[in-house]
């Protein structure tokens, strides 16, 4: 075999073994995504503009924010900074995998790599012992990012032939799948549980109280995560092993 | 408004791509501020707890009633995740919830 047969097969492997590792993620996308379609239906989403959103996004926060604001008819600037600030973790998540390309790894595969940082691909990345492969990203991103904008374009289309109260059911999904994400952390984590509690009350404030709640939910959302996040950093660093997500 | 959604999206997806590929592209380094990195550590937390809560309640002027089955969403998802259900099981029994006590309104 020459030498260049040789690194075709073994990046065919690389790929292949991205495939058999995305696949529960594309799965577990799927469903989750099933859910934003539902939400983004209800917003008045085509299925093609779910397909699009959820293909060019590949946020779960992010876009049902986006979707929120896109109800709201609020200004470009609103979703600019609601988009930042729901995916702020992301500049964490690409800063850290930026430490781990190997020199000899064209410049290129960044940009590629950049589209498609999410929570679960990150983690996929970085239980890699080496540095970062990026044929074995794309065979993972080859599941996940299907599973992801076909879900949701799926649930759109399931929203307008379902009966109402299923998808009145349905649309507490996506809350149900917030909390599966912030209450395991903030049962294991003294300051992360006070934090929710208390965005839990400030948000209820927020929606109920004269003057802010004019406010678009929006906008609230903006303000009560920047102010909230930035005391308790104030208040409570974390400790170094912790702000590695 | 289906000339502003398109809109809408590609602001969406410029700014979330720009977000990923800025810190891949140009940062070499690891961020040392130990304030930036415990704000960006705690707001997917509080950005999610702030749009879970009231929202999953639905409108907050309707008689209570309606907005019970969202409440009952809110305690089974807290519970179940409280024990360490996954994201799919949580989400389901949330629905659940909601579609039987829908039937009490």
């Amino acid at each position: 075999m020459t030498n260049e047969a040789k690194t075709k097969a073994s990046s065919a492997r690389r790929f292949l073994r991205g495939v058999r590792d995305g696949l529960p993620i594309g799965l577990g996308y799927l469903a989750v995504a099933f859910s934003l379609g539902i939400t983004a239906g209800n917003v008045g989403l085509t299925a093609f503009q779910g397909f699009l959103a959820s293909f060019l996004n590949n946020a779960s926060a992010g876009e049902y924010a986006g979707f929120a604001l896109i109800a709201a008819r609020a200004s470009y600037l609103e979703m600019a900074l609601m988009i930042l600030v729901t995916n702020a973790r992301y500049l964490l998540m690409s800063t850290a995998l930026s430490q781990r390309f190997s020199p000899d790894t064209p410049f290129f595969h960044r940009f590629l790599i950049g589209f498609n940082v999410t929570d679960e691909i990150f983690g996929l990345a970085i239980a890699q012992p080496d540095a970062i492969d990026p044929v074995y990203l794309y065979g993972a991103f080859s599941m996940s990012i299907p599973g992801w904008s076909l879900g949701t374009a799926i649930g759109i289309l399931a929203g307008d032939v379902l009966p109402a109260n299923v998808v009145s059911a349905l649309s507490v999904a996506i809350f149900g799948m917030f909390l599966a994400i912030i209450i395991p952390p903030a049962r294991r984590n003294r300051v992360v549980g006070a934090l929710v509690l208390i965005s839990f009350a400030a948000s209820w404030a927020f929606a109920v109280l004269p003057l802010v709640a004019g406010l678009s939910a929006g906008t609230r959302t903006l303000i009560l995560t920047l102010s909230i996040s930035a005391i308790a950093a104030a208040l409570f660093p974390v400790k170094e092993k912790e702000g590695t997500p | 408004m289906s000339e502003n959604v398109y809109i809408y999206i590609f602001i969406m997806a410029g700014v979330s791509y720009l977000i990923r590929v800025l810190p891949l592209t140009l940062i070499r380094r690891q961020i040392t501020s130990r304030f930036l990195r415990s704000f960006l550590y705690y707001v997917p937390y509080v950005t999610l707890a702030v749009m879970t809560f009231p929202a999953i309640l639905g409108n907050l002027d309707a008689p209570f009633l309606e907005i019970l089955p969202g409440l009952a969403a809110l305690v089974v998802g807290v519970v179940l995740s409280w024990f360490g259900a996954g994201l799919f099981p949580v989400a389901a029994a949330c629905c659940a919830a909601v579609f039987l006590l829908q039937f009490l309104t």
